[in-house]
């Protein structure tokens, strides 16, 4: 577990990153609302990183214990998020396919 | 090396999944990458950081991975809204554990890295509560209490607030014991934001939570340094904020008046001038039998289906949908006029209808199928109400005013399948059942549905199709 990433050189990193996520979500049919709030909430999962990086650097078992439960929590919302969003959108048909 | 690239290829197809769930063709193959782009990511720091501690990392991974894909996989397509609610939750309260877990960490945090650690503590904790409320209220576990639409819970709020404040000043200042009283305090802080809002706003506040959890994500990626869940926890923020602004257009709702104005329907639905369900009896009302329903059907040309929540919580879906297909063997032009929150949040009927296999190119949004109104001959309701009342449009003093619905009343019949004469989720009188070429046809939708498939079959729609299309 590295802190010593240059504060400057983060906020950056957070800056640019939100400026993305303003831009990549523009026109969205309605159609996809449900399903694009469903991905997007899987991708917020991503803190099972940070839940890895403390399991990785804790010293005693309790800590890496609730390190687990942090990735359990995260996975839930990970692999549940991306399935619910597949299965959503695998319904998804044009009327060619009827 | 091999760590940055994977880093790298992680965000990339991080944006690219993102952009890709905007549009109907690339939605899936989006979703897969992001997923990718996660397991990438997860490759990346596990090649940095050794596999030190791995029984702990597959217990996490067996157990939450397992009940979310269980979850996942059978959980009914009606029930989406609180299930992303409770999928954003539970990233929430990671964020928290994993920031009190840094706290406890033998090497001292920078400053940035204790901030990050309260943000992540503060924004995590209010993600949980509030979405486990959210999933509370949609569920109807809760209902909403009179005493949070007192105009005192702001205060009660704000000292909530102000009290997060000074336990985050003491922490900074070398009391990292009050990360207890903080957490505790941020979890009742969720609560008392999202008790008060009402049921049809509540996606609005599952989007805007499911936005505080990204930026949880990058609070916590402050505090293990790491830049891919930084880039990703604000992307992911910002996007839900753009999402969430989208849909209180589609709503026309302003977010501050869903945040801090209460229910609709609530207080500002029973006190105004705007004459509520209760007080008027409707006069006037036609209503006739699915017969008549079928005999109007029959000689239609151009029929347009407008399905709400009630249609799906009848699971009426596959008989509507056999319906539009016998009406379609007839030679009937058939559509769905979808309004932008049709069921329980935006979108929500379009995958409740994909589920009965309806194409989603019949699905027509609102502003493309209001002008077609007047050339339409029948307008079927199905268990909606206050997207096609026209007091939105008529009467300043109505709650619903402004907000855009569907025009039913133009076209040349309309009949409305209902239970009863209730209101509607806004508890609002609804114009509609009262005029002229408005029928309604009471009961349950399935049934009625299916009424009338046996009624036109009766009549002799659909049979000569049928001998020809053998599916």
């Amino acid at each position: 577990m590295s802190t010593d990433l240059g504060s400057a050189e983060a906020l950056w990193v957070l800056l640019l990153g939100s400026l993305l996520g303003l831009e990549l979500i523009g026109k969205v049919p309605p159609t996809l609302h449900t399903p694009l709030m469903s991905g997007a909430n899987a991708i917020s999962g991503v803190t099972l990183l940070a839940a890895l990086a403390l399991i990785g650097a804790a010293p005693s078992p309790a800590l890496r214990l609730l390190g687990a439960v942090a990735l359990g929590f995260a996975l839930f919302n990970v692999v549940g998020g991306f399935l619910v969003t597949d299965r959503m959108l695998a319904m998804f048909k044009r009327k060619e396919s009827n | 090396m091999g760590e940055l690239t994977l880093d790298l290829g992680a965000v990339l197809l991080l944006a690219l999944g993102l952009k890709g769930l905007a549009k109907i063709r690339t939605a899936r193959t989006a979703n897969g990458l992001a997923a990718l782009a996660l397991v990438l990511a997860v490759a990346g720091l596990l090649l940095q950081q050794g596999f030190d501690g791995w029984p702990w990392m597959l217990l996490g991974l067996a157990a939450g991975g397992g009940v979310g894909a269980l979850l996942a996989y059978r959980v009914a397509m009606t029930a989406m809204p609180e299930t992303v609610a409770l999928f954003n939750g539970c990233g929430g309260m990671s964020s928290l554990l994993v920031a009190i877990g840094a706290a406890q960490l033998p090497t001292p945090l920078s400053l940035i890295g204790q901030i990050s650690v309260l943000a992540s503590v503060v924004v995590g904790a209010i993600t949980f509560s509030g979405s486990i409320v959210a999933m509370g209220k949609l569920q109807e576990w809760l209902g909403t209490p009179a005493w949070t639409l007192r105009p005192q819970r702001h205060a009660v709020n704000i000292a909530t607030a102000l009290a997060c404040l000074a336990c985050c000043a003491l922490v900074l200042k070398g009391f990292p014991l009050a990360l207890v009283p903080l957490t505790i305090l941020s979890l009742l802080l969720g609560v008392g934001l999202t008790l008060p809002v009402g049921g049809a706003d509540m996606p609005v506040v599952i989007s805007l939570l499911n936005s505080y959890s990204g930026v949880a994500a990058a609070a916590a990626g402050f505090v293990v340094g790491s830049e891919l869940l930084i880039v990703a926890g604000a992307m992911v923020g910002a996007a839900g904020l753009i999402l969430t602004q989208v849909m209180c257009t589609a709503m026309n709702r302003s977010l501050t008046s869903v945040l801090f104005g209460g229910a609709l329907g609530g207080a500002s639905a029973s006190g105004e001038g705007g004459g509520s369900a209760k007080d008027e009896g409707y006069k006037n009302v036609t209503s006739c039998s699915p017969e008549e329903c079928a005999l109007t059907l029959e000689a239609a040309e151009r029929v347009v289906f407008v399905p709400g929540y009630g249609l799906a919580v009848a699971q009426a879906q596959h008989s509507l949908k056999e319906l539009a297909r016998l009406l379609e063997q007839h030679g009937i032009a058939v559509s769905y006029a979808i309004h932008p929150v049709a069921g329980r949040m935006p979108g929500h009927m379009n995958v409740l209808l994909a589920e009965a296999d309806v194409p989603y190119d019949q699905l027509i949004e609102m502003e493309v199928i209001n002008p077609d109104f007047p050339r339409t001959d029948v307008v079927i309701v199905l268990g909606a109400n206050d997207v096609v009342n026209p007091r939105a449009k008529s009467d300043p003093g109505s709650p619903l005013y402004g907000m855009p619905v569907l025009e039913v009343d133009q076209a040349r019949s309309v009949f409305v399948v209902k239970r009863s004469l209730g209101s509607g989720y806004a508890g609002i009188r609804n114009d509609l059942f009262e005029l002229p070429q408005t029928s309604m046809v009471f009961g349950d939708a399935k049934q009625v549905l299916q009424g009338l498939i046996q009624e036109l079959r009766a009549l002799g729609v659909g049979k000569t199709a049928l001998a020809g299309a053998a599916r």
